[in-house]
C-alpha cells in the first residue's frame, strides 16, 4: 500500500527523517519496500550529495528539491515569444525579482498575449544550479540548470513539469499550484512529502489506510493519536423513512448501513485532495467517488455511493445478471451476495458497484453505503469473478463491523464538503450481527513463558493502550479487550498469543534478548534412511559420478519414451504448463533428458540421482513414495588427454564396475547378478541384481531402438534403474573386519576351457567352493576365444590368492587344492585345463 | 736409511703423478675402465713395481712395498672418486635430457559431486545438527489437510492466498507448498517427547517459472517443542545458526511477520554479506537480505499435533536453501539448479 507521509501527519506527529521513519515502520511489521521522496532529501542521494554512514537500508528513489533553489513562484503575464510559435515567455516573480522566463509549456498557451493575469499563476521555478530531471529525456536523467541562449534569448532557470520534479511522469506542461500557494516559498516547504510502499501482512488489514498506519506510528513513539473527525451540521430531512433494508443473511452481512446526501453537484475534488489520492494510486474522478475513496484511504471502510433519484426510477424484474462499473456482464454464483433494491440488482457487494446506479455528474442525491461482508465470501466472489478491487482487496481480509457506520458518516461530511448539498437527518442501519470483541486474560507467566521476557503488566497494558486495546487489571491478570477496528485477535489460548504477539512488536523484537535453547534436549533420534542415502550419494560421487536433481514434474509422454505407461499417474489438477501435469514415475526418464541436455558437452557423462517416484494408491490414500536410484554413463573410458592414447568407450562392465564398488562401499555382499530381460535395454547387455533374494533392479545398455529416442549420439548409453529403499535396506548394521594376514599368500593362475554358454560366475563360483577357506581370492584376469580352442569355447584364465591364517602354505599344499578346482571344473562344467 | 734414495722410489712418485695427470681424461664408462686396466692392471707401472720387487735390495723392498702399496691406494682412491664424478654426470645428463614440460596439462581425472543444493542441505543438517537439531523427512504429496487446515489455515481463509497451490485430480490432496505439513506429522509421532527437528523437502508452487521462481524448490525448517522454549531462545538459535552459515560477525534483525501457524511471527533477515550492508544489487539497495521465516509456534498448531498449549511451547523457522546458495554464489537464474546443465554444476 502507498502510504502518504503528510496525510500521516493528519493524525500524528512525526518527527523523523525519511529514513528513520522507514525503520520504524518496518521494525513494527509494516515492511518498506521502497520509499519515494517528493522533495524531501534522503540518504546517499546523489542529487543532494548526502552521503550515508555506508549502511542503506532501504531502497529510496525521488528527487530532493533544494530550498533555495527551487521555490514557488508566480507568473503575472504570459508573452508570445518574439520567434518561435512554440514557446512563450513569462514575467515570473520569485520572491526575490522579477525574470523572464522561457517555456514551451502547452498549458500556458491559453494565457498568451492576454496581457498582466488577474490572478497570477503559481508555478514551481528552479533557479540556475537546481538539480531536476530532465523533462526530453527517456527515463530519469538528472540535470543541473546552467544559463543558455535559446532561441535569441537567455535562459538560466525555468518553471517545472511533475516530470522535472520527480513527482510523476507527467511532462504535458508545467505543475500548476494552487492560487493560494506562497510565492518565494521553498517548494519542498510547501509541497515536499514521501510515499511509503508498504506491505500489509494478511493479518493486519486493519492497517490499510492512512489512519491505520498512523495509529501504528503512534503507538510506537508513544504519542497521541488525531482520529478524523465530521464537522459538517445535517441540514437535511432525515433520512427514516426514504430507505429500508433487508438482510438476507446475518452472516454474510452482519451490518448495512445507509445515509443520504441531497442537492450535490459533482465537480473535480479539492487540489489537496486530488494530490493525496495520486499519491496514494488512485485517480481522482469527481467529488463524490473521491470522497468515498478518500475515505476508504482514510479509515479503511469501503464506502459506496449509489445515485439515489436513478433508484427510485428502476423498474422491472430481476436481473439474474449484474452489469458492473467495468461495463462487463456478469453471471453469478449461488454464493455471490448482491446489493439489491426491489428492482433487482445493484452492485457485486463489498467488490464492485453496478453500472446503473453509477455516480455520474448529474447526479444530485446520493445514497452512500458502509457495510461489512463476510470475507470468505468476498474472496470466492473475486476469485469467480476474476475480479478485484481496492474495496475487494479490503473486505477479503475483513473490516470490522463498527467502521461501516463512521465510515459513512465521515463520507457524506466529505461529500457535502467537496461537492456542496445537505446530510440528511440520520442513517439507517441493519445491524443484525454484532461483533463481538474478543476479551483475553495475560497474566506475567504467559508473557514470560512465549517471550522469555519478564514485564509488568501495567507496563503491558501501557503498550496495549497504545493500539487501543481496552485495558483492566484484575488482581494478577490483565484483561485485555480488542479495540472494535481489527478482527485478528482471537480468544482463548489464540487470543493469548495474538496480545503477546502485539505486546512484543510494541516492545520491539529487537529489545527481546537473544537465549539459548535451555529446555531439556529430546531423545535423540537419528534418521537412518537418510544416513544410508547420503552415504550411497558420497560413494557415488567418489567413483566419478556427477549427482543431478530433475524436477519431479513431468508428462507421460516424455516417461512414455523411455517404456510404454504402466499404470496410473499422481496428476495435477491445475498444472502451469501441459508438459508438467504429472508426479514422476521413472527417475530414470528424468535422467535421460539431463543427458540429452548435456552429451554433447562433455566426452564422457556419468550422472546420477537419487530421489522419489510417485505411486498411486488405491481407495483415495496418498501415493507411495519410494526412493529410486538411476545412473546414466556414456562417452569415453578415460578423458581424452594430449598424447593421443586411443580412445575407448565405456561399455557393459564399467558400468558393472561401478555397481560392484558401489555395493562394496555399501558393504553389501553376495550379490547375484543374471541376463535380465527388460524393453528398456538391450537383451543381451542387461543384468538384474539380488541380494539375498531382494530385487534391487536392473542395469546395461540401453536398447538402441530406445536410445534413438533421445539425441544422446552413438555411444551406448548405460543406465541404472534401481530400488534405492530395497538397496539401502541390504546394508548391514554391522559388521566384523578380518585381520590383517600374518603368512604369504601364494599367487597361482589358472586358466580353463569351457562351452560359451556357461557363465563365468558359475566358474568362479566352484573355484571359491572348492578352495575352501584357503582360497581368499579369485580375479578372472583374460577371457580368450579363437581356433586354437575350438569354436563355442572360451578360455578364462583365473588368478588365484591361496591364503592360511595359520601358517605359511606349501606347495604341496596348494597344489592339493588346486588338483581339487581343477577335477571339480572338470567333472561339473566340462572344463579342460588350458595348455594341457 | 741411506742418504741417497733409490731411482725406484722417484720413479714410484712418478708414476703416481702420472696416472693422476690423465684420471681427469676418464670422462666416461669407457674411460674410467681403460685408465684402470692402464694405471691398476696387472701391467700398468705400479703393479709391476710390485711383480718386480725382487730387483730391489733386501733393505730396500719393505720401503719400496710400502710405497708401491700407498701409490695404489691413492690411485684407487682416485680412481673412486672420479669413477663417483663420471657417474654423477651422466646422471645428471640423462635426467636433463628427460626434462618434461611441466606446463603441459595433467591427464585428466573424473572428480564426481554432488548437486549444489545437496551441499547446501548438508552444511545446515551440520549446523543444526550440532544443536541438537535431527532430520526428519516427509511426503510431497500432502492431504489438504494436513498442508492447510490443521497448520490454522482453513479453507478460504485469506492466509490461502500467500500460496500459490497445486491440486492434485484426488479430491483432497495437494503438492506441499511448504515442508510445514511434516511439522504435524513429527508432533504426532513424537509427542508429548519434546521436539527438535529439522524438515528438509521438496516444496512446489504454482507459478511460472522465471529467473528468479521455480515451480519446485527445496525448503529446510526447524522445529521446537518443550517446555519454556521462549521467543528470546528462537532468536538466539537463529543468530547462531546466521553466524555459523554467513559468517562469525554477520548481522541480524527479526521484524514482526505473519504466518498463520506462528504467533508471534517474524523475519529475519541477515546484513548482506556481498556488499557488507552498503547495498547493492544482490540486496536490491536494501543492505539486509530476507533469509528465513520463523515465530512461535501457534497454540492450534500444537493442539493439532498432540500438545497442550497451555503446558508447551515451540518455535519454528524456515528457510529456501536454493535462496541461501544463490546469494552465496552469486547466481542469478534459479533455473539453473534443476536444468542440471554440467557446466554449471562442475562448479561446485
Ligand atoms: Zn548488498
Amino acid at each position: 500500500m502507498k502510504v502518504v507521509l503528510s496525510w500521516l501527519k493528519d493524525y500524528v506527529d512525526i518527527d523523523l527523517s525519511l529514513e528513520e521513519l522507514a525503520r520504524l515502520l518496518t521494525r513494527i511489521g509494516l515492511e518498506v519496500e521502497e520509499v519515494h521522496s517528493i522533495g524531501l532529501p534522503y540518504p546517499d542521494d546523489s542529487v543532494t550529495g548526502m552521503k550515508s554512514d555506508g549502511h542503506q537500508e532501504f531502497k529510496f528513489n525521488g528527487l530532493a528539491w533544494a530550498p533555495d533553489k527551487i521555490v514557488v513562484a508566480q507568473i503575472d503575464e504570459v508573452m508570445p515569444h518574439p520567434n518561435a510559435d512554440r514557446l512563450v515567455l513569462c514575467r515570473l516573480k520569485d520572491g526575490v525579482d522579477e525574470y523572464v522566463v522561457l517555456t514551451g509549456a502547452p498549458n500556458l498557451f491559453e494565457y498568451k498575449g492576454r496581457g498582466p493575469l488577474p490572478q497570477p499563476l503559481k508555478v514551481a521555478y528552479a533557479r540556475e544550479g537546481a538539480r531536476i530531471y530532465d523533462g526530453h529525456a527517456e527515463g530519469l536523467v538528472l540535470t543541473t540548470l546552467k544559463r543558455a541562449k535559446i532561441r535569441g534569448v537567455e535562459s538560466f532557470s525555468m518553471v517545472c513539469s511533475e516530470k522535472e520534479l520527480g513527482i510523476s511522469e507527467e511532462h504535458e506542461g508545467i505543475m500548476l499550484l494552487p492560487p493560494d500557494a506562497p510565492t518565494g516559498t521553498p517548494l519542498v516547504d510547501y509541497l515536499g512529502d514521501a510515499v511509503y510502499e508498504v506491505s500489509i501482512l494478511p493479518n493486519m488489514i486493519r492497517n490499510a489506510c492512512m489512519l491505520g498506519v498512523a495509529r501504528e506510528i503512534a503507538a510506537a513513539l508513544g504519542k497521541p493519536l488525531r482520529k478524523p473527525v465530521h464537522s459538517l451540521p445535517v441540514t437535511g430531512a432525515p433520512l427514516e423513512g426514504q430507505v429500508a433494508i433487508e438482510i438476507t443473511d446475518p452472516n454474510l452481512n452482519p451490518r448495512f448501513v445507509l445515509g443520504l446526501v441531497r442537492d450535490v453537484r459533482p465537480m473535480p475534488s479539492p487540489d489537496w485532495v486530488q494530490r493525496r489520492l495520486k499519491l496514494a494510486g488512485m485517480r481522482p474522478i469527481n467529488s463524490i467517488v473521491d470522497a468515498t475513496n478518500y475515505v476508504m484511504l482514510e479509515i479503511g471502510q469501503p464506502l459506496h455511493a449509489f445515485d439515489y433519484d436513478v433508484l427510485v426510477e428502476r423498474a422491472g424484474g430481476k436481473a439474474p445478471t449484474i452489469i458492473t462499473l467495468d461495463n462487463v456482464e456478469r453471471q453469478l454464483d449461488p454464493y455471490t451476495i448482491l446489493v439489491t433494491d426491489t428492482a433487482g440488482a445493484l452492485s457485486l457487494a463489498g467488490v464492485m458497484g453496478g453500472l446503473e446506479s453509477e455516480v455520474t455528474d448529474r447526479t444530485r442525491t446520493v445514497l452512500l453505503e458502509g457495510a461489512c461482508w463476510n470475507f470468505i465470501n468476498i474472496r470466492r466472489t473475486i476469485s469467480a469473478q476474476r475480479l478485484s478491487s481496492e474495496a475487494a482487496y479490503r473486505f477479503s481480509r475483513g473490516v470490522h463491523p463498527s467502521l461501516s457506520q463512521w465510515g459513512v458518516e465521515l463520507g457524506m461530511d466529505r461529500i457535502a464538503g467537496w461537492s456542496g448539498g445537505s446530510i440528511a437527518a440520520g442513517l439507517v442501519d441493519a445491524y443484525p450481527l454484532p461483533a463481538v470483541d474478543p476479551v483475553v486474560e495475560i497474566t506475567v507467566e504467559d508473557i514470560h513463558r512465549l517471550l522469555g521476557i519478564d514485564l509488568d503488566l501495567n507496563l503491558a497494558a501501557e503498550l496495549l493502550k497504545r493500539l487501543e486495546f481496552i485495558c483492566r487489571m484484575d488482581e494478577d491478570r490483565l484483561l485485555v479487550q480488542t479495540p472494535p477496528h481489527r478482527l485478528d485477535i482471537g480468544t482463548g489460548v489464540t487470543g493469548k498469543a495474538d496480545i503477546i504477539e502485539e505486546i512484543a512488536r510494541m516492545v520491539g523484537y529487537d529489545q527481546i534478548p537473544a537465549t539459548r535453547l535451555s529446555s531439556s534436549l529430546p531423545p535423540q533420534r537419528g534418521n537412518a534412511a537418510l544416513e544410508r542415502e547420503e552415504k550411497l550419494r558420497d560413494i557415488l560421487a567418489r567413483l566419478g559420478l556427477q549427482e543431478v536433481i530433475t524436477y519431479r514434474l513431468t508428462a507421460p509422454e516424455r516417461e512414455e519414451r523411455l517404456a510404454p505407461l504402466d499404470g496410473e499417474y499422481m496428476a495435477l489438477q491445475n498444472p502451469i504448463a501441459p508438459d508438467r501435469r504429472v508426479m514422476r514415475r521413472s527417475l530414470l526418464a528424468a535422467l535421460l533428458e539431463v543427458a540429452e541436455r548435456n552429451i554433447r558437452l562433455r566426452e564422457r557423462l556419468a550422472l546420477f540421482e537419487i530421489g522419489p517416484v510417485f505411486i498411486p494408491q488405491p481407495d483415495g490414500d496418498l501415493p507411495a513414495e519410494p526412493t529410486r536410484l538411476a545412473i546414466f554413463m556414456a562417452g569415453q573410458r578415460d578423458l581424452p588427454a594430449w598424447d593421443g592414447a586411443s580412445p575407448t568407450r565405456l561399455d557393459f562392465y564399467d558400468l558393472k564396475g561401478i555397481v560392484e564398488a558401489m555395493l562394496a562401499g555399501l558393504h553389501i555382499s553376495g550379490a547375484v547378478y543374471e541376463l535380465a530381460v527388460d524393453a528398456r535395454f538391450h537383451p543381451g547387455k542387461c543384468a538384474s541384481i539380488v541380494v539375498n533374494g531382494s530385487q534391487l533392479g536392473v542395469f546395461g545398455e540401453l536398447h538402441p531402438a530406445v536410445q534413438r529416442r533421445w539425441d544422446l549420439g552413438d555411444a551406448p548409453a548405460l543406465c541404472a534403474d534401481l530400488d534405492a529403499d530395497a538397496l539401502l535396506a541390504c546394508l548391514p548394521d554391522r559388521r566384523e573386519t578380518l585381520p590383517v594376514p600374518a603368512y604369504p599368500a601364494i599367487l597361482e593362475d589358472i586358466a580353463v576351457i569351457v562351452d560359451e554358454a556357461i557363465p563365468a560366475s558359475r566358474v568362479a563360483d566352484l573355484i571359491r567352493q572348492t578352495g575352501g577357506k584357503l582360497v581368499v581370492d579369485v580375479r578372472l584376469f583374460d577371457v580368450f576365444r579363437g581356433d586354437q580352442i575350438g569354436s563355442g569355447k572360451k578360455s578364462l584364465a583365473y588368478s588365484l590368492t591361496y591364503q592360511s591364517m595359520e601358517g605359511t602354505l606349501t606347495d604341496r599344499e596348494t597344489a592339493q587344492v588346486r588338483n581339487r578346482i581343477v577335477r571339480r571344473l572338470e567333472q561339473e562344467l566340462g572344463a579342460k585345463l588350458r595348455g594341457e | 736409511m741411506s742418504e741417497e734414495q733409490h731411482p725406484i722410489l722417484n720413479q714410484l712418485e712418478q708414476i703416481q703423478q702420472d696416472a693422476l695427470a690423465v684420471l681427469e681424461t676418464a670422462v666416461d664408462e669407457a674411460g674410467i675402465t681403460a685408465w684402470r686396466s692402464a694405471h691398476l692392471g696387472r701391467t700398468s707401472p705400479v703393479m709391476t713395481v710390485f711383480s718386480q720387487m725382487g730387483q730391489f735390495p733386501k733393505e730396500l723392498r719393505p720401503l719400496v712395498g710400502q710405497r708401491a702399496n700407498q701409490v695404489k691406494l691413492a690411485l684407487e682412491a682416485a680412481l673412486a672418486e672420479q669413477a663417483e664424478r663420471v657417474r654423477q654426470a651422466e646422471l645428471a645428463q640423462k635426467l636433463a635430457a628427460e626434462t618434461l614440460d611441466v606446463t603441459l596439462p595433467g591427464r585428466p581425472q573424473t572428480l564426481g559431486r554432488l548437486h549444489p543444493i545437496t551441499q547446501t542441505l548438508r552444511e545446515i543438517y551440520r549446523v543444526m545438527g550440532e544443536m541438537g537439531f535431527q532430520v526428519y523427512r516427509a511426503r510431497d504429496v500432502e492431504t489438504d489437510d494436513y498442508n492447510f487446515t490443521l497448520l490454522n489455515i482453513p479453507p478460504h481463509h485469506p492466509a490461502r492466498d500467500m500460496w500459490d497451490t497445486y491440486y492434485m485430480t484426488t479430491p483432497g490432496m495437494v503438492l506441499r507448498t511448504h515442508t510445514s505439513p511434516g511439522q504435524i506429522r513429527a508432533m504426532r509421532e513424537y509427542a508429548p517427547d519434546p521436539i527438535r527437528v529439522i524438515l528438509p523437502g521438496m516444496c512446489y508452487r504454482y507459478e511460472q517459472v522465471s529467473a528468479r521462481s521455480e515451480i519446485q524448490f527445496n525448503q529446510v525448517e526447524l522445529l521446537a517443542v518443550g517446555k519454556g522454549i521462549t521467543f528470546g531462545d528462537l532468536k538466539g538459535t537463529l543468530t547462531d545458526f546466521a553466524r555459523r552459515m554467513f559468517g562469525q560477525n554477520v548481522r541480524t534483525r527479526l521484524r514482526p511477520s505473519y504466518f498463520p501457524f506462528t504467533e508471534p511471527s517474524a523475519e529475519m533477515d541477515v546484513e548482506c554479506f556481498v556488499c557488507g550492508g552498503k547495498g547493492c544489487q544482490v540486496c536490491k539497495s536494501s543492505g539486509w537480505l530476507e533469509i528465513l521465516g520463523c515465530g512461535m509456534v501457534h497454540p492450534k498448531v500444537l493442539e493439532n499435533g498432540g500438545y497442550d498449549p497451555r503446558e508447551f511451547t515451540g518455535f519454528a523457522a524456515g528457510m529456501g536453501p536454493e535462496r541461501i546458495t544463490m546469494l552465496r554464489h552469486r547466481i542469478d537464474d534459479i533455473r539453473y539448479f534443476w536444468s542440471d546443465d554440467v557446466r554449471f554444476l562442475e562448479q561446485f
